[in-house]
């Protein structure tokens, strides 16, 4: 059986990105337990000298001639895009800027 | 001449019994008055659509149409279409406009087709009731306070209720067919490649197929010849010749032998839908099918390992929502992590936040062995027992659904239940297979849907039994009074 506490889930979600309410949290540590014990089933068959498959028909990557298809249509992408300036997107500062001694 | 069939209404058309135009702004209306009841479309564009009409009444008149030339169809709002909201039914996609069509939208645009609107649908395609939709749950035609079924639902909802002849669907564990069996209207998943898959909003890539929903397997025909095919924007579009679905609808069935598994009609299966699916066999036998027994020994193993996989690739394609280039940005971020993280938070709904942490969690160091290559190789024996039994039938019958369409309501708080609605169809993708869902009777003023399993690439073989089936019934031909 598989229990998970509410500090797995807390990592769970922040691997995922996902901001959960603490007031949310107990319910996915239940949903999630639950969803887990459930698929344990797949542990009630012997798989060891199977080979596991990706693919359902079996094939692979199918590989091109290296080069330029896509047209340039920067401007109708970032049509989308919540924050854009001069062609770049727009998020919070990233690298904190620190007084280099001159 | 909204109960007629996409071939019958392509003969009036050809025939000049009305127009494009009219025919347009006859559906046009019934979604404006009827829909209301129903919610199935998050987006209807009409204008658009009277734009397209008058353009394919021109080509009509030119002697330069098709069979779908000028005929109505809804997409699931999960294909990308030029210039036109695409929200997969979530908050996150709330704003988006697609740049560019998805090649299924595009290929039946080119045949003439008029695209009268977009579908609601579950979250992402997350959900088989569509209750999990940012824009409301639809309701299914045959009974107001029950769910259409999902993820497709609002596609089935529509084309039972017929706010439009046909619609697109996707299907990743069941998301064409058991909407299409809870609404009672056919509905087809082709085999994994068939169609081609670009610009449809990635689920799970591995079991993710674009399907089409019609009153009749004859209509499925005449989409399926137009949107199947290889498609280069698409690297796993299989490069095969596509069949012409229409010719061999009439096939005897005299050659054809049916397999049913064993497991499929155990416990769990409502008695009603076992006895309608028996009667739908003997149809089958008067027409010269022979039927026998099979096993699908692994079958209860499907669900579990399908909601390991789809999850699994659900975290993996979902990690592009970032707040950053398309979709949901939360107000103002405190710093990357905050932004991402309350984006996302804010911007998914709970089931694709529970499937995206499920999938993490399978996916993250020490615990990858354990549950998805697990999961990858119980897919093979899944997979396996699939081509054991084609080696002694040629198609595998079975019910769609375990029971009718459940209340609205009624299952929303137990995931578990709501994940053992796919427990004969996930087996399907799990495999990339072709499968067909198509009424075959009642249960206290609900649809049943049969399900027919092909082997690779035998869609045609698919239609073929069900077009011979709805030749001598009458099941697909029931419509919903209020509607």
């Amino acid at each position: 059986m598989t229990t998970l506490i509410e500090k797995d889930v807390r990592k769970i979600a922040h691997l995922a990105r996902l901001e959960i309410l603490s007031n949310e949290l107990s319910k996915y540590v239940q949903d999630l337990s639950k969803i887990l014990d459930f698929v344990e089933q797949t542990n009630t068959v012997d798989t060891d000298n199977i080979e596991p498959i990706a693919h359902p028909l079996g094939g692979c990557q199918r590989l091109r001639e290296d080069r330029v298809t896509e047209i340039d249509q920067r401007d109708l992408l970032q049509n989308n895009a919540p924050q854009v300036e001069a062609g770049l997107y727009l998020v919070p500062k990233v690298i904190e800027i620190c007084d280099v001694p001159k | 001449m909204h109960r007629r069939t996409i071939t019958e209404l392509a003969n009036d058309l050809h025939n000049k019994k009305y127009s494009s135009e009219e025919l347009t702004q006859e559906f046009l209306s019934r979604i404006n008055s009827l829909d209301k009841k129903l919610n199935s479309f998050i987006t209807v564009t009409g204008e658009t659509a009277l734009q397209q009409a008058r353009r394919a009444d021109k080509q009509i008149a030119q002697g330069k149409a098709n069979l779908l030339t000028g005929i109505p169809i809804a997409h699931k709002d999960l294909f990308c279409t030029k210039d036109i909201k695409t929200s997969c039914g979530s908050k996150m996609l709330d704003n988006f406009i697609a740049p560019y069509n998805a090649t299924v939208v595009e290929r039946l645009q080119q045949a003439g087709m008029i695209l009268i609107g977009k579908t609601n649908m579950d979250e992402f395609a997350m959900g088989t009731s569509n209750e999990t939709s940012f824009y409301g749950p639809v309701h299914n035609p045959w009974n107001l306070q029950s769910v259409p079924g999902g993820s497709s639902g609002g596609s089935a909802a529509a084309v039972a209720a017929c706010l439009v002849p046909a619609a697109t669907g996707t299907d990743t564990g069941g998301s064409v067919r058991q909407p299409a069996a809870y609404c009672g209207i056919t509905g087809l998943k082709p085999t994994y490649g068939r169609v081609s898959r670009y610009g449809m909003v990635a689920f799970a890539s591995s079991l993710d197929q674009a399907g089409l929903m019609a009153h009749t397997a004859e209509d499925i025909a005449l989409l399926l010849n137009t949107v199947a095919g290889f498609d280069k924007r698409d690297s796993t579009s299989v490069n095969k010749e596509v069949p012409n679905y229409s010719s061999t609808l009439g096939n005897p069935l005299t050659s054809i032998k049916i397999g049913l598994p064993k497991e499929y009609f155990e416990e769990g299966l409502n008695t009603g839908i076992a006895l309608a699916i028996d009667a739908a066999v003997s149809e089958l036998e008067k027409l010269g099918a022979k039927v026998q027994e099979i096993n699908l020994p692994n079958s209860k193993l499907a669900v579990p390992s399908y909601y390991i996989i789809a999850p699994a690739e659900c975290s993996s394609n979902l990690a592009r929502f970032d707040g950053v280039r398309y979709g949901y940005r939360c107000a103002n971020p405190l710093n990357i992590n905050d932004l991402y993280s309350r984006s996302r938070g804010e911007g998914f709904g709970e089931e694709v936040k529970r499937r995206i942490m499920i999938g993490t969690y399978v996916l993250s160091a020490g615990y990858y062995e354990a549950y998805y290559i697990k999961a990858q190789k119980i897919r093979r024996l899944i997979s396996e027992d699939f081509s054991r039994a084609f080696r002694d039938v040629d198609i595998i019958l079975g019910p769609t659904t375990p029971t009718p369409a459940f209340g609205i309501g009624d299952k929303t708080y137990d995931s578990i239940k709501m994940y053992l609605n796919d427990i004969y169809t996930s087996a399907i993708n799990l495999a990339g297979l072709p499968a067909l869902s198509l009424p075959v009777g009642f249960i206290e003023g609900l649809p049943i849907g049969m399900q027919l399993i092909g082997n690779y690439f035998a869609e045609g073989q698919l239609l073929n039994i069900a077009y011979k089936y709805q030749q001598m019934t009458g099941w697909h031909k029931q419509i919903p009074e209020e509607f």
